[in-house]
C-alpha cells in the first residue's frame, strides 16, 4: 500500500530465507526488550497522496499573501522562471553533496560557477561552497578572524547589524573565550568615533552591516585602515542585491565579506533556505569553513572538478576543524548561481537600480505627502526606517487590505514601537506603491 | 559533451532576462545617495541567452547522479527516493511567498505544520518537545551541544567541560562539540564493534558533561548495553545526545528518548525522505527530555485552542540558532512525507531499510570481508584489506568500479575504525532486484579484482571525467574562474 516501498511478500520470504532467520522481527533482536515499542506510534496513518495534496493545499492556504513591503534580511524580488526549472532537474537535487567527482561534474562545476559569481559580486579572491545564511556566516567569519589572530580575543561588532545576526553570534560564541562587543550607534549609523575608541591590537575583527539592519548605507570610507592598523580583519556583511548599485566588501577594504544571498533568486519561504555566502582574500584561504571546490585534472588531462582543501574540514581534522558545517545550501546556492547567471550584470544592475529608485520613489512620497518622519533620514539603497504613530495598529489595518506595510522594529526593540523597516523591490509596481500611499492616509 | 563553464559561453550584449520597465520618475543615483557609496568596479558576470542557460544546466545534470538516475547505497546518509508529491507542496505559492516576519494571524498555516511536525517527531523519538530551526544535522549537533551547556550552567556546574565520543563516530560529532566550547575524549570500541562498557567507565567522572552517540551506530550495530550506557553517564552527572543520522533504522521500533538520550537531532534529508539538493539544504531538528526542554531554542511554537503561536517568552532559552526558523521548504516537504506515511508506513519504511541492509550483507559477506559478522541493522560495513593484500585493489577502486555499472558507490574509509572501509546503506525504496543487480555488479568487480586488477584501476572508464587529481587541485588551487 505504500507507493515507496516496493517489496512483495513473495521478496520478503525470499530475504528472509537468505538472511536466515525467520521474520523481520528477528533482524531487531539486538534491540533490548525492555525498550522495543510494542504499540504503533502515536501518529495518524498514513494517507493517499490526493488527500495528502488536499491536507498540504487546505495550509498553505492558511497562509496569507500580499503585497509585500516587508524586508529586514528577506526580500520580495522578481524570480526569473528558468531558475525554477533548472532546480528541479532531479540529476541535481537528487544528489547528495558530490563526494564522487567522476558522476558529480554537474553539481561540482554549478557550485565552481558560483564561487566564481560571489568573487566577482564581492570582489574578493575566494569562496566557499555556502553556509547555512547571513546569520550563521558572521559566526563561522568571526570563526576565521579568531583563528588567524590567535593573540587577539575582542570582537567588535557594530550596533546597526540585524539582531538576529546579534543574536547568532551571542549564542556561538557565549562558553568561548572570545569577547563579543557592540560598537555604539549615533544616528543609526554605527559611530566611527565610537569604534576609534574601543580599538586596539586586541582586537580580532570588526563586522559591520551595510545597508545595516534599518536600511540607512554605512559610509565605510577610511574604516579599513583604520581596523588594519591594529592588525584586525574588517568583516562586511552586506544584502548582496545591494552590490548592483553600491560598493563591493573588496572597495571598503574588508578581509572577509559575509551575506545572505536570498534576493538571488530564492523566494521568501517564510525565512529558508537563504544561503550564507563567505569569501576572502587568498591569504585566509585554508582558514575557510565548509565545502571549497577547485579546479584540477582527470587522468586523462580533461578540465575537471573536485571537493578540495578538504584538510580543513570535519571528516578529517575532526575536532580540529575549522568548523562542524557539513551540510551546506547547495541547492539553494545553485539557484542564486542561475539567478545570476541568467540576468548578467546589467540585469543585476537594473534589478537593483530599480529597487533603489522605487524606494526612493515611496519614501518621498510618504514624507513629503503624509508627513512621516524618516527615522535618520541618512542614504539607503531600497529600505528605510520611518516612524509612524501606532504603527502597529497602522501596519494591521494595512494588512486587512492585503498590503504587508513593512515591518514593525517593535519586535526586535521595545523602544522601536514607532519605527517600521519598509522595503521596496523592483517587483513593486507604481500602482501598488500608489495604493500603498493612499491606504496609509486612510488608516494613519 | 561540452563542459564549457557559464563564462565561457558568454557574449556582450545578450541577456537570459528582461524586466519590467522603470515605472516610476528615476534621478540618477548620485543625486539621491553620496557617491563615495556607489560602485565603480564592474564584475565579470556572464551574458547568455535564457536557451544557453537551460542547455547549460541540463548538460550539467547530464554529468551527474541522483537517487532518481539508479542506486545510491551510500552509508550512513540514507539516500532514499524523494517522492514527487513533496516537490509539488514544496511549490505551493501559500508556502513560497510567505515573508518571516508576518503577523501570527497571517501564518497559521505555517505555524500548524511547525506544532504538528514537532508534534509528530516528538512522537517517534520518544522525547518532550523539539525545535525546527538547526538547517542541518551539524547545525543540530550545535544546538544540542549548547543545550548541555545552558543545563549545566542553570545548575551551577561548571566543572563539566568534556564531551565523550566513540572512535567510530561522525565527524562532525567531535567538531560539533568542540566549537560548542568543550573539549573531546574518545572512548574505544570493544571485539563486539560496540561502546567499551570498561573504557566508558574509565571516563566518566565529574568532568564529564556527556556523551555523544548514534544509534545504530556507525558500523550499522545496535549498541545492546545502551540502557547500562545512559544509566552510567546519568549516575555519573552526564548527559546523552543521540546523532540522528542513523534513526532510519528505528522508526517505530525504538524510540531514543526510552533509550534514555536528554537530546537527539534528525537529519530530515535522509529520514523524512528530503532531497539532498547536491549537499543542502537540509534540517537537523532538534528534541529534547523534560529535563532539557526550558532551554530550546526561541521562538518556539505553541498552541492555544485553535490558534497557533510564536512563544519568545523563554527565559532560560540557549538562544537563537538560525536567523528566522529554519530551512522551510525542507520542513514543509518533511512534514508531507510524515502523513504521507504515518505511524504503519513509516515503522515499515525502518523494518525493510533493515530487510535490505541484511539481504545484501548475506549476499555480500562470503566474498567481502565483514568484521563484525552479526545482524546488522539499516546499513553495514564491509572491508577491502584483504582484497588490497592479495590483489592491489582498495576500497577506493571499488567504489570507482561501481561508476562504471551505474551505481553510486557506498561510503568510503568510513568509519575510520575499519580499515578500507566501505560503508552500505540500500534504504528501503530499492527493490530486491535492484539489489539483485547491485550485488552481481559487487561480485563481477571482485572477480576482475582477482584476474585483471589493472582494469579497476584504470576505472572508471564511461563517466563524463575520469578519476580526478585530488592532490593538483589541494595543492594548487584554482578556486574560481579568471578570464584568460
Amino acid at each position: 500500500m505504500f507507493s515507496y516501498l516496493p517489496q512483495t511478500d513473495k521478496d520478503i520470504r525470499e530475504m528472509l530465507d537468505v538472511i536466515g532467520v525467520n521474520s523481520i522481527d528477528d533482524l531487531f533482536r539486538d534491540i533490548p526488550a525492555e525498550i522495543l515499542q510494542k504499540k504503533e506510534l502515536n501518529i495518524a496513518p498514513g494517507l493517499s497522496e490526493y488527500d495528502v495534496y488536499k491536507r498540504m493545499k487546505g495550509l498553505s492556504e492558511k497562509n496569507m499573501q500580499g503585497i509585500s513591503f516587508m524586508g529586514c534580511g528577506s526580500y520580495d524580488h522578481i524570480v526569473p522562471s528558468v531558475v525554477g526549472h533548472v532546480l528541479q532537474m532531479p540529476n541535481f537535487y537528487t544528489a547528495y553533496t558530490p563526494y564522487q567527482a567522476e558522476i558529480s561534474q554537474g553539481i561540482l562545476q554549478s557550485i565552481f560557477e558560483f564561487q566564481t559569481l560571489i568573487c566577482e559580486l564581492t570582489g574578493m579572491d575566494v569562496s566557499n561552497a555556502s553556509l547555512y545564511d547571513d546569520h550563521t556566516a558572521a559566526s563561522e567569519a568571526i570563526t576565521m578572524a579568531v583563528n588567524a589572530r590567535k593573540k587577539a580575543d575582542r570582537i567588535l561588532v557594530s550596533g546597526t547589524i540585524h539582531p538576529h545576526t546579534r543574536a547568532v553570534i551571542d549564542t556561538f560564541f557565549s562558553d568561548i573565550p572570545v569577547k563579543i562587543e557592540e560598537i555604539a550607534t549615533e544616528n543609526y549609523l554605527t559611530s566611527l568615533d565610537a569604534l576609534k575608541e574601543s580599538i586596539d591590537d586586541s582586537v580580532a575583527a570588526v563586522l559591520i552591516q551595510t545597508p545595516n539592519f534599518y536600511g540607512w548605507a554605512e559610509d565605510l570610507t577610511g574604516l579599513a585602515d583604520l581596523v588594519h592598523e591594529h592588525k584586525a580583519l574588517l568583516i562586511i556583511s552586506s544584502n548582496p542585491m545591494s552590490l548592483g548599485v553600491f560598493k563591493s566588501q573588496a572597495d571598503w577594504g574588508a578581509d572577509i565579506a559575509i551575506g545572505g544571498t536570498q534576493p538571488f533568486g530564492l523566494s521568501t519561504y517564510f525565512g529558508g533556505p537563504s544561503v550564507g555566502y563567505i569569501s576572502t582574500g587568498t591569504k585566509l584561504t585554508r582558514k575557510m569553513p565548509g565545502r571549497i571546490v577547485g579546479q584540477t585534472k582527470d587522468v586523462d588531462g580533461k578540465r575537471a572538478f573536485v571537493l578540495t582543501l578538504q584538510a580543513r574540514e570535519q571528516h578529517i581534522k575532526r575536532e580540529r576543524a575549522t568548523s562542524n558545517i557539513c551540510s551546506n545550501q547547495a541547492l539553494a546556492a545553485m539557484g542564486s548561481g542561475i539567478y545570476l547567471s541568467t540576468i548578467g550584470w546589467k540585469g543585476l544592475q537594473e534589478a537593483a537600480s530599480q529597487s533603489f529608485q522605487k524606494a526612493h520613489y515611496l519614501y518621498k512620497r510618504l514624507t513629503e505627502e503624509l508627513g512621516l518622519t524618516s527615522q535618520a533620514g541618512n542614504d539607503f539603497f531600497n529600505e528605510f526606517t520611518l516612524l509612524i504613530p501606532n504603527a502597529a495598529r497602522v501596519m494591521e489595518d494595512m494588512e486587512a487590505q492585503g498590503i504587508y506595510g513593512g515591518v514593525n522594529l517593535l519586535r526586535f526593540f521595545p523602544d522601536l514601537k514607532d519605527a517600521v523597516t519598509i522595503a521596496v523591490t523592483e517587483k513593486r509596481t507604481k500602482e501598488e506603491m500608489d495604493a500603498y500611499v493612499d491606504l496609509m492616509k486612510r488608516v494613519l | 559533451m561540452s563542459n564549457k563553464l557559464i563564462f565561457e559561453l558568454s557574449s556582450d550584449g545578450r541577456t537570459g532576462y528582461r524586466f519590467p520597465d522603470l515605472d516610476v520618475p528615476a534621478a540618477p543615483l548620485e543625486e539621491s545617495v553620496s557617491t563615495s557609496l556607489l560602485r565603480n568596479s564592474k564584475p565579470e558576470l556572464p551574458e547568455v541567452s535564457e536557451v544557453d542557460i537551460i542547455r547549460h544546466y541540463t548538460s550539467l545534470a547530464k554529468r551527474n547522479f541522483g537517487v532518481d538516475a539508479g542506486f545510491y547505497p551510500l552509508g550512513s546518509c540514507t539516500m532514499k527516493y524523494n517522492p514527487k508529491i513533496n516537490e509539488d507542496v514544496g511549490g505551493f505559492s501559500g508556502f513560497t511567498s510567505i515573508h518571516p516576519l508576518q503577523s501570527e494571524e497571517s501564518v497559521q498555516g505555517y505555524l500548524e505544520m511547525l506544532y504538528e511536525t514537532i508534534k509528530s517527531l516528538s512522537e517517534i523519538t520518544g522525547m518532550k518537545w523539539g525545535t525546527l530551526q538547526p538547517y542541518a544535522g551539524a547545525h543540530g549537533e550545535f544546538t544540542g551541544m549548547k543545550l548541555f551547556k545552558s543545563y549545566f550552567k542553570k545548575k551551577g556546574d561548571k566543572k563539566r567541560t568534556k564531551i565523550l565520543v566513540p572512535t567510530s563516530a561522525h565527524g562532525t560529532n567531535p567538531a560539533s562539540a568542540r566549537i560548542s566550547g568543550f573539549q573531546v575524549e574518545e572512548i574505544t570500541a570493544d571485539e563486539r564493534g560496540l561502546v567499551s562498557i570498561e573504557n566508558l567507565k574509565e571516563h566518566l567522572s565529574d568532568e564529564v558533561a556527556g556523551i555523544m552517540l548514534t544509534n545504530p551506530n556507525t558500523l550499522g550495530l545496535f549498541e545492546k548495553d545502551i540502557i547500562e550506557i545512559a544509566r552510567l553517564v546519568h549516575e555519573a552527572g552526564g548527559l546523552l545526545y543521540y546523532d540522528g543520522a542513523n534513526m532510519n533504522a528505528i522508526m517505530g521500533k525504538v524510540r531514543p528518548g526510552d533509550m534514555g538520550f536528554d537530546v537527539i537531532h534528525l537529519n530530515l534529508h535522509k529520514t523524512m525522505s528530503t532531497p539532498h539538493g547536491g549537499g543542502g539544504p537540509g534540517a537537523g531538528p532538534v528534541f529534547v527530555s523534560d529535563r532539557l526542554i526550558d532551554f530550546l531554542p526561541a521562538p518556539d511554537v505553541g498552541k492555544d485552542g485553535d490558534r497557533y503561536y510564536f512563544d519568545y517568552d523563554k527565559p532560560h532559552t540557549m538562544g537563537r540558532v538560525s536567523g528566522f526558523y529554519g530551512n522551510m521548504a525542507v520542513l514543509v516537504r518533511a512534514y508531507t512525507y510524515i502523513i504521507t506515511m504515518g505511524s504503519d508506513g513509516l515503522q515499515k519504511a525502518s523494518e525493510y531499510a533493515v530487510l535490505n541492509a541484511n539481504y545484501l550483507k548475506e549476499k555480500l559477506k562470503t566474498t567481502y570481508h565483514l568484521y563484525y559478522d552479526t545482524v546488522c541493522m539499516h546499513e553495514f560495513v564491509l572491508s577491502a584489506k584483504k582484497m588490497k593484500e592479495e590483489f592491489g585493489i582498495s576500497a577506493l577502486d571499488i567504489a570507482k568500479g561501481l561508476l562504471d555499472y551505474g551505481v553510486h558507490p557506498p561510503t568510503i574509509y568510513f568509519p575510520l575504525i575499519v580499515p578500507e572501509a566501505m560503508m552500505i546503506e540500500p534504504t528501503e525504496t530499492e527493490s530486491k532486484e535492484t539489489l539483485d543487480s547491485f550485488v552481481d555488479a559487487m561480485l563481477e568487480i571482485y572477480k576482475t579484482a582477482k584476474e585483471n586488477p589493472e582494469i579497476l584501476h584504470e576505472a572508471p572508464l564511461n563517466t563524463a571525467v575520469r578519476r580526478v587529481d585530488e592532490v593538483l587541485a589541494a595543492k594548487h588551487p584554482i578556486l574560481k574562474w579568471k578570464p584568460e
